[in-house]
């Protein structure tokens, strides 16, 4: 084995420049794959954990899974029904402190209640439609980032200040309201009140921005006349894994839809799987190309060392230590290019981690989001390695099969 | 003297069947033709004849490198055309060592480390007995002062003698050597034969040696002449002649 590891040193030094070139070549597709498989697995990171921070993990809605069923259903089988009138339903979450307060007994996390419906805000002749969304301020403090978001005045004023209201800067812009002012609210049944503004908020999210205000619940269920009534609970976790199995158990025990933030970004995620796929294919394709920088210098030897393989086979070594020794070559060429390769990567990654930009549009990002895990280096060495052997393979057993008595014919 | 002892003791150490081997193509060219012949422990014996005669074709056939058209090669009694390569290369580690007409070493190790290549593979000895081995190997050949170069860094009658000494690494009990004094001068050749000639009387060792050289073959204990590929004589040289 030492010799075979002694023989197959001696070609590589022989063919020292070419042995650099394809080492290069597979340096700078582990390198490559290294630093983008971060910058991507960064910006998944990045999004999901803003996303995570923006939206609850579990949501219970007012909904059925299934449609409710109408009265004339459940006493008549039939296909379908003409002229029926559908019971009206008022909606909403009823007893919402009974059911807060047994969901309160096993989440590990924080809840917060909600009743949101459609009004339009009038300022100074100015018409907006808006979703409003009555909350208890500290409950609503616990389970999302508003907090941060708020931009002049202070969320916490919802509670001390009666009929007091949250909006979105661009909102405020466009009503022409500022902070202190008090608009009237009125609700699609056309009831009217008169809130004051105490807090302006920027989320970067336009459609939040422009049509979401916050006022107190009790002032909300007043005005959109469901009174004790929610439609909405939020729950932020302590684990955000549990979320899935959170969201099971709730619906079943309420009986409303309750939606984990996975399900409800599932197209996200399946969006990430793809791009996930996509890069490894990539990554994949880089390195088989540098395989064949592998096959080529492989080969390019086994032809110059046709000779010295007549030699050795005639003094007796069988072909599986000919075969051996070539593929070690391409071994060898692998595990360098992959060591290079990770330092490489490395280097890419940290230098691209430094790179600032400024977007002024959406979300703010102030770095390149980088994610380095052992993961990476490993998945790129080992498909560097194996395209590396199997790049090795095919030249190496064509050297093993060579007849020492033809090269030694042709010799002389 | 070794011409004393009986040439074939028990089974002969190499026998040759009906050897024939013939290139195929559109003219297919006859390069051994029924060839047979047992050479028993303790033989030097030397094949002569004209250029293109088949020498080195036989010599390949009975070295296991190449497979015969017709005929087989016994080993201790053994037939070798039903073995699978891997056999015939450990026969070829163990018991044969060959000198090719165009010595051939590899040119990325120093003499010592050519000579130390198949005890290496065969991994009997270890690594310092080894390096012993191949410098006394070297030593009987002159070649004392030259272990740590490399074959570029030799004349072509000392890269011989390498090519020689390399043969008797494993010490094998069969050699085959093609010329292998083809390129030295008449002082070298005496070396290398009584190197050779006191590793068969020593040791038993058999050596079959292709040569051009009328003189040193009439010094050996038998003469197989060949003429295109078939054996034409094959005579031994009574200890008279010899001396
Ligand atoms: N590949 C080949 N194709 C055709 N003919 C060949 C081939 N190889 C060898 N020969 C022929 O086979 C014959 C035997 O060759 P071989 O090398 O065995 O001769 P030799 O006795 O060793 O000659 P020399 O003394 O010159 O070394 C020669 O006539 C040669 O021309
Ligand atoms: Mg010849």
């Amino acid at each position: 084995m030492n010799l075979l590891f002694k023989i197959a040193g001696t070609h590589v030094r022989n063919r020292l420049r070419q042995t650099i070139v394809s080492t290069l070549g597979v340096a700078l597709g582990v390198g490559f794959s290294i630093a983008m498989a971060a910058l991507m697995q960064g910006s998944q990171r990045d999004f999901v954990e803003s996303l995570i921070n923006a939206i609850p993990h579990v949501e219970i809605r007012d909904e059925k899974r299934d449609p409710t069923l109408q009265p004339a259903s459940r006493f008549y089988q039939a296909v379908a029904f003409h002229g029926l009138r559908p019971l009206d339903d008022i909606g909403g979450i009823r007893n919402p402190t009974e059911a807060m307060a047994s969901l309160r007994d096993w989440v590990d996390g924080n809840l917060a209640q909600q009743l949101s419906g459609q009004a339009v805000l009038r300022y100074s002749g100015q018409d907006l439609g808006m979703t409003l969304v009555g909350v208890v301020p500290t409950d609503e403090l616990s389970v999302s980032t508003i907090k941060d978001d708020m931009r002049r005045g202070r969320f916490e004023d919802l509670a001390t200040t009666p009929d007091s209201l949250v909006i979105g800067d661009s909102a405020a812009g466009r009503l022409g309201a500022d902070l202190g002012d008090t608009v009237t609210v009125t609700s699609a049944s056309g009831l009217s009140k008169r809130f004051k503004i105490v807090g302006i908020f920027h989320k970067g999210v336009s459609a939040s921005d422009e049509a979401l205000a916050y006022a107190p619940l009790k002032a909300v269920q007043i005005l959109l006349e469901k009174p004790n009534v929610i439609n909405r609970i939020t729950l932020r976790l302590d684990t955000i894994a549990e979320a899935p199995a959170v969201a099971e158990r709730a619906e079943r025990q309420l009986g409303y839809k309750a939606v984990s933030w996975e399900e409800a970004n599932e197209g996200l995620m399946e969006a990430f799987a793809v791009r996930n796929v996509i890069m490894y294919t990539v990554v994949g394709a880089i390195l088989v190309v540098a395989g064949f920088g592998i096959f080529n210098i492989i080969s390019t030897i086994v032809h110059e060392k046709a000779r010295d393989i007549a030699i050795l086979k005639s003094l007796g070594f069988p072909e599986h230590d000919i075969q051996l020794i070539f593929v070690l070559e391409g071994l060898v060429i692998g595990i360098l290019g992959a060591l290079a390769g990770c330092l490489l990567g490395y280097g890419l990654s940290s230098y691209l981690s430094t790179i600032r930009f400024e977007f002024s549009v959406g979300r703010e990002m102030t770095h390149l989001p980088i994610y380095m895990s052992v993961w990476h280096y490993a998945i790129a060495s080992g498909i560097a390695l194996i395209s590396a052997g199997v790049a090795g393979f095919f030249p190496a057993r064509r050297a093993a099969r060579l007849n020492p008595v033809d090269i030694i014919r042709g010799a002389t | 003297m070794a011409g004393d002892r009986p040439l074939v003791q028990g089974t002969p150490l190499l026998e040759a069947r009906g050897l024939t081997r013939i290139l195929p193509g559109v003219v297919p060219v006859t390069l051994v033709q029924n060839v047979s012949f047992t050479i028993g422990c303790g033989e030097f014996v030397a094949i002569t004849g004209p250029s293109g005669s088949g020498k080195s074709s036989l010599l390949y056939l009975l070295g296991l490198l190449d497979r015969p058209t017709a005929g087989e090669v016994l080993i201790h009694g053994k037939a070798t055309h039903t073995l699978p390569k891997k056999d015939l290369a450990r026969i070829r580690l163990e018991q044969i060592g060959f000198v090719f007409q165009f010595h051939f070493l590899l040119p990325e190790f120093s003499a010592r480390d050519n000579v130390m290549i198949p005890m290496q593979r065969l991994g009997a000895l270890t690594p310092k007995q080894q390096k012993t081995r191949a410098t006394d190997l070297l030593k009987n050949f002159g070649l004392a002062d030259y272990v740590d170069r490399l074959p570029a860094e030799l004349s072509g009658g000392q890269r011989q003698r390498v090519a020689v000494a390399r043969a008797l690494a494993n010490a094998p009990r069969l050699i085959l050597a093609d010329e292998p004094t083809g390129s030295l001068d008449s002082r070298a050749t005496e070396q290398v034969f009584d190197t050779l000639q006191s590793i068969v009387t020593e040791t038993g060792t058999s050596i079959v040696a292709v040569t051009h050289d009328m003189d040193l073959a009439s010094r050996m204990q038998r003469r197989i002449h060949l003429v295109d590929g078939a054996i034409d004589t094959d005579q031994i040289l009574p200890p008279s002649v010899r001396d």
